[in-house]
């Protein structure tokens, strides 16, 4: 089977504190994956370790069957992995048009940037996806006047934009009100509609059940069981959850 | 729970209802949030040249008085405008002053030892380059602050060329009425100094960096919220170590302007310039916390950090009051900032 991602012996360590021991993790095409664990368990180190921004001390990634080697965060974007992480990753006092295309500038030659084609794509996208309808929304708009919501609307839009293949959400929903938070599960629907992958990280397990095709626990830095959503039922999940913090054992 | 989240929806609806209204007159508002420091500080500029003109008709409506400001304003100017980004980046450089006068040294070796003045020049730009190389080097390899950094390689910059000299300083004589004189320092026209000329297209080159290409961009994006531009896939400490190599580069060309226009070499080269530069930027609108600036605000900071000095003495105040002044204008002009700022939010 070719999976999209591919994860082999992941080992991470920050100091003293081993972060990830031994990860295996894989994530098919078009198939929605929920990370969950306790704080500390490692999934933000994981994904960080995807997105190139971490590099693991041991271990292998494997994206569409290709290794991946010295893996930066500029090349991972480029390979088609888009983020939206837990903290944002916006520019507060820069406009909605850099922050869409922060490290991903469109340029003519010699690394002049393309402002008016970068502004005119800004303006489709909020118009079509990120559904700002207000007048006091533009392009040129500082995106520190925008509520959370808007603001995750804005991280979500720069992941889709470039047509990535794997979108990983971290945290997607902290911050955002109920509605807000509707809209982003529908999303991540469309995401596999759409024929890409996504891995969902969520600290709460009633999201994750309900958008993942499989969930896989982590466990201080180690996976500690994996299950398709439609074997299990959300009260058996969160019952081997809560054994798994408390005790590190699943059953 | 449903009438909880009933209410929690209703809540955001009319939050945000709230913030629609806040953003009333939206063009407006963008035009003041984009403009208003720099709309600002031009008129601090205009305040202070019509205090001067009242204060001193004859001198201030004489074009005298502006052909000596364009000859001296640009010596500082030059460094002002690049050290923009810098602190744009979230940086400071304070080492500047010795790199002027480490790369003009290098201009006077190089000069008695071949005679080209071209390879002079060049040489001594390349040295100045390399040196803010090495100051972004030594900030992003070490984390140390860069504030912290370039103290110390201010003084070991200094030190150096008093070690390397002897404390001797130079004639640059021979220099005079060659085609690099003329074109760096002589007078266009019979009264443009040609280093003006050179201010006007080092801010033009700094903004068109600044405003039209990545790496202005990724300055904007380091100096806002770093660990955010990393995570995008930014090269923040590549950013980091260039722009502080354009300031080194920046600072050894001041200091041949500074040079060639008194035809001599000091080992003080620079002392004198360190504080009113970092004024310049920091009247120009310039946040110190990075992520904010603008070209036009420096280059009219540099225009009112330049006119006080000559306009005290020409309204008939001694040169005492001008550390009083500075430090006056400066407060306000800061404050002011702040103030306009925190209002646009």
């Amino acid at each position: 089977m070719d999976y999209m991602l591919e994860m082999r012996n992941i080992s991470k360590r920050f100091g003293e504190v081993q972060a990830l021991r031994d990860v295996n993790f894989v994530v098919a095409p078009q198939e929605v994956v929920g990370l969950v664990g306790d704080n500390g368990a490692g999934k933000s180190t994981l994904i960080k370790i995807v997105t190139g921004y971490y590099q693991q001390d041991s271990g292998e990634v494997y994206f569409k069957g290709q290794k991946l080697e010295d893996l930066s965060v500029a090349k991972a974007r480029q390979l088609g992995i888009e983020t939206v992480y837990q903290e944002r990753a916006l520019a507060d006092q820069q406009t909605l048009w850099r922050n869409i295309f922060m490290g991903r500038e469109l340029t003519t030659r010699n690394g002049f940037l393309d402002v008016r084609k970068m502004k005119r794509e800004t303006e489709k996208l909020m118009v079509g996806s990120m559904g700002f309808t207000s007048a006091a929304v533009a392009p040129d708009s500082v995106v520190r006047t925008f509520s959370g919501g808007e603001k995750q609307g804005v991280a979500i839009v720069r992941a889709l934009y470039f047509d990535a293949e794997l979108i990983i959400l971290d945290e997607p929903t902290m911050g955002l009100s109920l509605s807000e938070t509707r809209k982003l599960l529908d999303f991540v629907g469309g995401i596999k509609e759409a024929g890409k992958s996504c891995i969902f990280i969520d600290h709460n397990v009633f999201h994750v059940y309900s958008v993942a095709d499989r969930v896989v626990v982590l466990d201080r830095g180690m996976v500690a069981g994996e299950f398709l959503t439609k074997d299990i039922a959300l009260d058996q999940l969160m019952d081997k959850m809560y054994r798994v913090a408390q005790t590190g054992h699943l059953d | 729970m449903p009438n909880h989240a009933a209410e929690g929806v209703e809540m955001t609806s009319t939050a945000s209802q709230a913030r629609v209204q806040a953003r009333h007159l939206p063009a407006l508002a963008r035009f003041a949030r984009t403009y208003g420091l720099q709309i600002g500080i031009i008129c601090v500029l205009l305040a202070i040249w019509g205090l001067f003109t009242i204060g001193a008709p004859k001198t201030f409506l004489s074009s005298e008085i502006y052909a000596a400001y364009m000859s001296t304003i640009p010596f500082f100017a030059v460094m002002a405008l690049p050290l923009t980004m810098v602190v744009i980046a979230g940086e400071m450089d304070l080492s500047f002053p010795s790199i002027m006068a480490m790369g003009m040294l290098v201009f006077v070796r190089v000069f008695e030892t071949t005679g080209s003045v071209l390879l002079s020049f060049i040489l001594c730009l390349a040295a100045g380059f390399a040196i803010g190389l090495l100051n972004g080097v030594i900030v992003v390899r070490t984390g140390i602050p860069s504030l912290v950094a370039t103290i110390g390689t201010q003084f070991f910059w200094r030190g150096a060329v008093l070690v390397i000299t002897g404390g001797r300083p130079a004639s640059l004589v021979p220099i005079k009425g060659t085609l690099l004189y003329n074109a760096l320092v002589g007078r266009w026209g019979g009264y443009v100094p040609a280093q003006m000329i050179w201010t006007v297209v080092v801010a033009i080159l700094v903004w068109v960096l600044l405003n039209r290409h990545q790496f202005g961009a990724h300055v904007y994006l380091v100096g806002d919220n770093e660990d955010s531009a990393r995570l995008m896939g930014v090269n923040a400490d590549r950013t980091k170590i260039m722009v502080f190599a354009v300031v080194g580069l920046a600072a050894a060309f001041a200091g041949v302007l500074a040079s060639l226009e008194v035809n001599y070499f000091w080992v003080t080269l620079g002392e004198g310039y360190m504080l009113r530069t970092l004024a310049a930027v920091f009247l120009g609108g310039t946040s110190v916390f990075g992520g904010t600036g603008t070209v036009l605000g420096t280059f009219v900071g540099c225009f009112i950090i330049g006119a006080i000095e000559a306009g005290i003495v020409a309204v008939g105040l001694t040169g005492f009051w001008t550390q009083l002044l500075y430090g006056l204008i400066i407060i306000l002009s800061v404050s002011m900032h702040a103030m306009v700022r925190r209002k646009l939010e």
